[in-house]
């Protein structure tokens, strides 16, 4: 396998409470992967150390065929070599239109003068429109982001996520506030996406876990607890005393 | 094209426009005189306190960065052009009587005499060196940008880097203001301690013009950068970087792992803020006549952002409403244009209540009121314009939501 991120002996420690404690996770160029487990089984946070909103106490992170070190980057800079989050709750910037929203995650240079004089050109309006198309948000592009309904600022969010084109995406619980529709919908699109790039599902919901289907991982106490196929881990009853049982 | 897209530019540069014709016809220098010299000055003062209220919306009302030390700039635009008009204006009067001599004086001689007229007041006689360019109208000029243009780019390097933010941010502009007050206030400073800067009002080279004459070309002058200001402005909120400046004052993180260098953005506005509130400063002080410490006090910086927020923040012509409205009216107050009022005995003199009325209208605008003055206009004028560069600042319903579901 050709892997695109590596973390291996991360640990993490927050006021003496270890949240992520020697965690190994690989994932690769094109694969679909989801990870559960236990409210406060450190999810959120191996999400926040992979883009350097925390940095771990010890451990590596490498990234892409170079390997290069994520730990000492900003969040900023880890966004631009490729890595693209959807937050837990969603975040999309209410205040303006879905179409600001979207043209603002668009994947063009970064930086404040490109920024003040950038044209909004043909070929990015035209993925605009393809990306506002394939969220359901085409008839909504002139609305103000503020004015969605939860499961739509679910969908405007995965959206900006794909306008930025990453390598690797990092979804966090996507079919939160969902309709039964929209999760089957959410489960087509992050299929299709792991085609051609990297992504990683943390979710809570079992059926929609089991519609991915992909190799799970089971993080708890900050650590892996088992991996492999659906079955597989649901079967494992470590897995069921600590997460499916309760 | 850019006038299509911005409806609000055309109609506040007409206004401005019409302002401006008016207060030329009823001047006292076209002969009318319906308008006395001094008021005129006020009104040309206002255009410029117009102008950092835009500066101030900035990087408020649009990058969400509260900047309670914007008067240092402003200060500071004050200072570096206030150097130059006492300067040459001295050097006029003392060279012809150095002249008359046998002995053509030397440079020195000159610089010598100039110094001792300029800093007699303050018992020292030699020119200081931050004084080397003030003989020369366009190096000062230059300073006006460039001296608070590098306060704010180092300070904001220093401020942004270590992500100081919110109420944190707020203080350390307040004790920047404070601390370039105080230094200013010692002698050692090189600019007349606490005398300041003062005759600013005659320029050089003109004195055979009126005043009345001169208080106009200010307000020419003012009304010129105010427009320049309000469109420039204007272009950087719209399109994609404004769009990256309020996502940034929405949500700071969320910007930063779309890629976007937040910082570099942060200081980028922030510097180019300081460098309006600075050129602002430079109109402002000539029309008063004199500049002092007192001026970069911690107090003033925390009344602009009052007009601003009073005048609707996060939209342009909002901040200049705010500025213009309570800068005048408060003049007006404290000038003892409204009469006391005597109330079972107790005289209210609205010279000093008036500072408790600004406080109040503060205090119920922020509450009652959010989009301040400018969402009256929006009630007059029965407006909703959703996708507008100039939108709303806040939250709606729909996120309220969200908001429980991070719980
Ligand atoms: N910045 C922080 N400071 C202190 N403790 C933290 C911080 N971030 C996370 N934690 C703690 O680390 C643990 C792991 O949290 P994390 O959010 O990663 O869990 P999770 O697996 O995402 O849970 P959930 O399913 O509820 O989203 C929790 O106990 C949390 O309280
Ligand atoms: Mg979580």
């Amino acid at each position: 396998m050709n892997t695109l991120l590596e973390v291996s002996g991360v640990s993490k420690t927050f006021d003496g409470f270890k949240a992520i404690n020697n965690l190994s996770f690989a994932i690769g160029q094109a694969e679909l992967r989801a990870v559960i487990g236990p409210n406060g089984a450190g999810k959120t946070t191996f999400m926040d150390i992979v883009t350097g909103k925390t940095r771990p106490d010890e451990g590596t992170v490498r990234w892409g065929d170079l390997g290069t070190s994520l730990t000492r980057m900003s969040e900023a800079r880890i966004a631009r070599e490729g890595i693209g989050r959807k937050f837990q709750r969603p975040t999309v910037f209410e205040d303006q239109s879905v179409e600001e929203n979207l043209v603002m995650a668009l994947r063009n240079r970064r930086g404040p003068i490109p920024a003040l004089f950038y044209r909004r050109s043909d070929a990015d309006m035209d993925r605009v429109r393809e990306l506002a198309a394939q969220i359901g948000l085409k008839a909504e592009l002139a609305r103000r982001a503020g004015e969605l309904s939860h499961g739509q600022k679910q969908w405007l969010e995965i959206g900006m996520l794909l306008a930025q084109e990453p390598r690797l995406l990092l979804v966090d619980e996507p079919a939160a506030g969902m309709t039964l529709d929209e999760r089957q919908h959410t489960t087509n699109l992050l299929k299709e996406v792991a085609k051609t790039r990297a992504v990683v599902v943390v979710e809570h919901d079992m059926d929609f876990v089991r519609r991915l289907d992909c190799r799970v991982t089971v993080l708890h106490e900050g650590s892996v607890l088992a991996e492999g196929s659906i079955d597989h881990v649901t079967r494992n009853p470590r897995v069921i005393d600590v997460y499916l049982g309760r | 094209m850019f006038l299509r897209r911005h409806p609000h530019l055309l109609v506040f540069l007409s206004l401005l426009a019409l302002f401006t014709l008016g207060v030329t016809l009823l001047s006292e220098a076209m002969g009318t005189g319906a308008l006395t010299t001094s008021f005129t000055k006020i009104l040309g003062q206002t255009l410029c306190l117009c102008l950092i209220a835009i500066a101030m919306d900035l990087v408020w009302g649009f990058a969400g960065i509260l900047s309670l030390g914007h008067f240092a700039f402003f200060g500071l635009g004050g200072y570096m052009i206030g150097m130059w008009l006492m300067y040459e204006r001295t050097r006029l009067i003392v060279e012809p009587s150095l002249l008359a001599q046998a002995l053509p004086p030397t440079a020195q001689e000159v610089q010598d005499a100039i110094a001792a007229q300029i800093f007699g007041v303050v018992g020292a006689s030699e020119l200081p060196a931050i004084w080397t360019f003030a003989g020369s109208l366009p190096a000062q000029l230059a300073l006006v940008v460039l001296v608070p243009g590098l306060l704010a780019l180092v300070f904001g390097w220093l401020a942004f880097r270590s992500r100081v933010t919110g109420v944190y941010l707020s203080i350390l502009t307040q004790a920047m203001t404070l601390a370039l007050a105080l230094y200013l206030f010692q002698n050692e400073s090189g600019l007349r301690g606490n005398n300041g800067l003062s005759g600013l009002q005659n320029i050089p080279h003109a004195s055979n013009v009126s005043q009345a004459w001169i208080s106009l070309w200010f307000v020419w002058g003012s009304a010129l950068a105010l427009a320049i200001g309000y469109v420039l402005a204007t272009w950087i909120v719209s399109g994609k970087f404004g769009s990256v400046i309020r996502g940034i004052r929405d949500d700071e993180a969320r910007v930063r792992f779309l890629g976007y260098p937040v910082e570099t953005y942060k200081l980028f506005v922030f510097t180019l803020s300081a460098v309006m509130a600075g050129i602002a400063g430079a109109l402002y002080y000539p029309q008063a006549g004199i500049i002092n410490p007192a001026e970069l006090a911690p107090v003033a910086s925390i009344y602009l952002a009052v007009w601003v927020a009073i005048g609707g923040r996060g939209r342009l012509w909002g901040a200049v409403l705010g500025a213009a409205s309570v800068s005048l009216v408060s003049n007006w107050f404290s000038g003892g244009g409204a009469p006391d009022v005597t109330i079972l005995g107790y005289t209210i003199a609205w010279v000093s209540w008036w500072q408790v009325m600004l406080g109040l209208g503060f205090v119920l605008v922020t509450i009652f009121a959010p989009k301040g003055l400018s969402g009256l206009v929006d009630l007059m004028l029965v407006r909703r314009d959703p996708s507008r560069g100039d939108a709303a600042v806040g939250r709606d319903d729909g996120s309220l939501r969200d908001a429980e579901e991070a719980r």
